[in-house]
């Protein structure tokens, strides 16, 4: 697969009266074309700093420290203004979480979904109103709702409208950040249902970012996971499915009640999560970490890239087996 | 038969304001019942706007009910004036938001002590009784927490200042508002753990409003299904969730995300497109596939089926 989205040592720091937050440290991945890539965690982990970092949204107290991101060949971190500018939308547009503070509450939705168009397409003029009925339909809303305004919809026909925004210059890589959080989860599946039909129509890639791991995991084609700043791994979602390696990543799973199964108790992840402006040396989970040696505490673990992704964790050596099975291989 | 715990019959809330010239309601809760034992885990779950907050609210007595009763050991809140003054001492509320239930300007060793000084339970210093609930919910030590500040805390701890305070009052029933919707999933399983072992040490029956099936089915002994303010199911969790009965349980499981489920299982939705709950008929009607002509104009009651399970939905009449 073709990369479309290359990430590279991104780092993402805020200034802050304590000290200076390494929000984001050293996170690389990329995305495929038409690939849904999914970067998961918990609060304040980096997962939407590092999606604000790539489309360039960050304000003051953050600051990019490092790194690149290039967007189908475009070195988008140096890239003036104005350039970028006509990049937003037409080649990546973002969805945000509550789509209640992304519309403007006293414009109809249809001046709304006309001005990205507009924007982009000065003289699209007649044109624009029938793209933005088109959108609507896209969504599944009636054409009839773009003369409403942003409080007579319902949570979830808002976030459809701003889906249908994000859709509006046929973007090649679309950011969706918690697009469903706020919603029920009927609600939810439906636009999530809605969201991959337009991916298989019109074969966009999506960064896709949720602390929900089992709505990733029955959506996404590979996901990353993120802790206090890291990258800690990345896999395929059958690898995610079948096993994942990193001892956080197996506690974020087993976090999360299942449906289905025979009752078992959850243990979930014990301490809480690193103070950014302090955090811990060597591993940023070992104080967490039921599985931590010596080295963890000492030195920073390596990424060990191979065919079932890549994992940051002392406990895979370089040809990705546990210690234990690597010492009895040696035997 | 010995009374229960919590007998709740007919429960329902009208909100609204009646002037001389119009009449603004909003049916919030409709014909509720349901009981509850000692050492129970009863989940109410539905989405939002579905009535499970209300239902919070009346049982401990924030918001009056309009019509139907609730019974604690026998005693109506409604007709049994005195119940009300006690009722904090047998029921008890753990909210959604620690970050807002807790007020700032107090220590936290104030926070846990206050209700046991308001409530006669404690004469004097209350330090040690607060040092022995900060232990109970795992904040330890104990000394370090009880001169802290709530700001000072993380979100899973000022839950669990939370907890400690309500149990300072030894409740029979523990109220618990989507306890675990504003914490960190790893968090979030520490704070149901703890309510689960506190249940069983301490005897306590739990109600848990969630909008989480996998919560409602790793908390509860029963779940409840609401919907527009009516109970549509109810029985044991592993049924409803294993063998969900009513079309609308059945759409809440098939919607919840869970990546190990048989893929292949499909199901007919019907959008509803903004439609407003109709007024007429089963309130699930237009979003329900096998809808037929009694669903659309004859209101439905409850069905008991067997082993404790009832269904509020035409097709099992």
């Amino acid at each position: 697969m073709s990369k479309l989205l290359q990430v590279q040592n991104l780092s993402i720091e805020y200034a802050s009266p304590r000290g200076v937050v390494k929000a984001v440290d050293n996170v690389s991945f990329s995305i495929g074309k038409g690939e849904i890539f999914g970067l998961a965690g918990e609060s304040g982990c980096g997962k939407s700093t590092t999606a604000f970092g790539i489309c360039r949204l960050l304000r003051p107290p953050a600051r990019l420290a490092g790194g690149s991101v290039v967007l189908d060949g475009i070195e988008l971190t140096e890239l003036p203004d104005e350039q970028f500018d006509k990049l937003r939308w037409s080649k990546m547009s973002i969805v945000l979480q509550s789509a209640m503070n992304n519309l403007n509450p006293v414009l109809k939705i249809r001046s709304q979904l006309m001005d990205a168009i507009v924007a982009h397409e000065p003289d699209a003029g007649k044109e624009a109103a029938k793209r933005a009925e088109q959108l609507m339909r896209l969504v599944d809303l009636p054409a009839d709702r773009l003369d409403s305004y942003p409080h007579e919809l319902s949570g979830g026909m808002r976030q459809r409208v701003v889906i249908a925004m994000a859709m509006a210059m046929k973007p090649s890589l679309v950011i969706m950040d918690e697009p469903t959080t706020a919603l029920d989860v009927v609600v939810q599946n439906g636009i999530i249902r809605k969201i991959l039909e337009l991916q298989e129509q019109f074969g966009f890639s999506i960064l896709f970012i949720t602390h929900d791991l089992p709505l990733m995991l029955e959506m996404c084609d590979r996901i990353g996971i993120m802790y206090a700043g890291r990258l800690v791994e990345i896999a395929s979602r059958q690898e995610m499915k079948s096993g994942p390696r990193h001892p956080y990543t197996q506690g974020l799973l087993h976090s999360f009640p299942p449906l289905y199964g025979p009752k078992r108790r959850l243990e979930g992840i014990p301490g809480h999560p690193p103070d950014l402006i302090r955090p811990p040396g060597g591993c940023r989970f070992h104080p967490r970490c039921a599985r931590a040696m010596t080295q963890c505490s000492s030195r920073e673990p390596a990424v060990l890239a191979d065919e079932r992704g890549q994992v940051a964790c002392h406990l895979y050596n370089e040809e990705g087996l546990s210690v234990e099975q690597a010492s009895a291989a040696r035997e | 038969m010995s009374k229960p715990l919590l007998h709740v019959n007919e429960l329902g809330k009208v909100f609204g304001s009646r002037s001389m010239f119009r009449k603004n309601e909003f049916r919030a809760v409709h014909d509720v019942s349901f009981r509850l034992e000692q050492g129970e885990v009863l989940a109410i779950v539905g989405e939002s706007g579905s009535g499970k907050s209300t239902i919070a609210r009346m049982l401990t007595n924030l918001i009056p009910a309009t019509s139907g009763d609730i019974m604690y050991g026998g005693q109506s809140l409604r007709r049994d004036k005195r119940l009300g003054r006690k009722l904090p001492t047998f029921v008890q509320m753990i909210f959604q938001d620690p970050f807002a239930a807790l007020n700032p300007h107090h220590t936290i060793g104030y926070i846990v002590g206050r209700p046991l000084l308001v409530q006669r339970q404690w004469k004097g210093d209350t330090r040690p009784k607060v040092l022995e609930l900060l232990q109970k919910v795992g904040l330890t030590p104990a000394e370090d927490f009880i001169d802290k500040y709530p700001y000072q805390l993380s979100g899973g701890q000022k839950q669990r200042v939370m907890i400690a305070k309500v149990l300072g009052l030894a409740p029979k029933v523990i109220v618990a508002d989507e306890p675990t919707s504003m914490l960190d999933v790893s968090i979030g399983v520490d704070i149901m753990n703890l309510l689960l072992d506190l249940k069983s040490q301490e005897q306590l029956a739990l109600i848990l409003i969630t909008h989480n099936l996998g919560s409602a089915k790793y908390m509860a002994d029963r779940i409840m299904v609401m919907y527009a303010g009516q109970m549509v199911e109810y029985g044991p969790a592993e049924q409803v969730i294993g063998e969900p009965l009513h079309p609308y349980t059945k759409l809440l499981i098939y919607s919840s995300p869970d990546p190990w489920r048989d893929a292949s299982l499909t199901m007919e939705i019907i959008d509803p497109q903004g439609m407003e709950i109709p007024k007429t008929g089963c309130a699930f009607h237009h979003r329900c596939p096998h809808a037929g002509d009694a669903c659309r104009t004859k209101s439905v009651a409850v069905t008991k089926l067997g082993g404790e399970r009832q269904v509020r939905c035409h097709l099992y009449t």
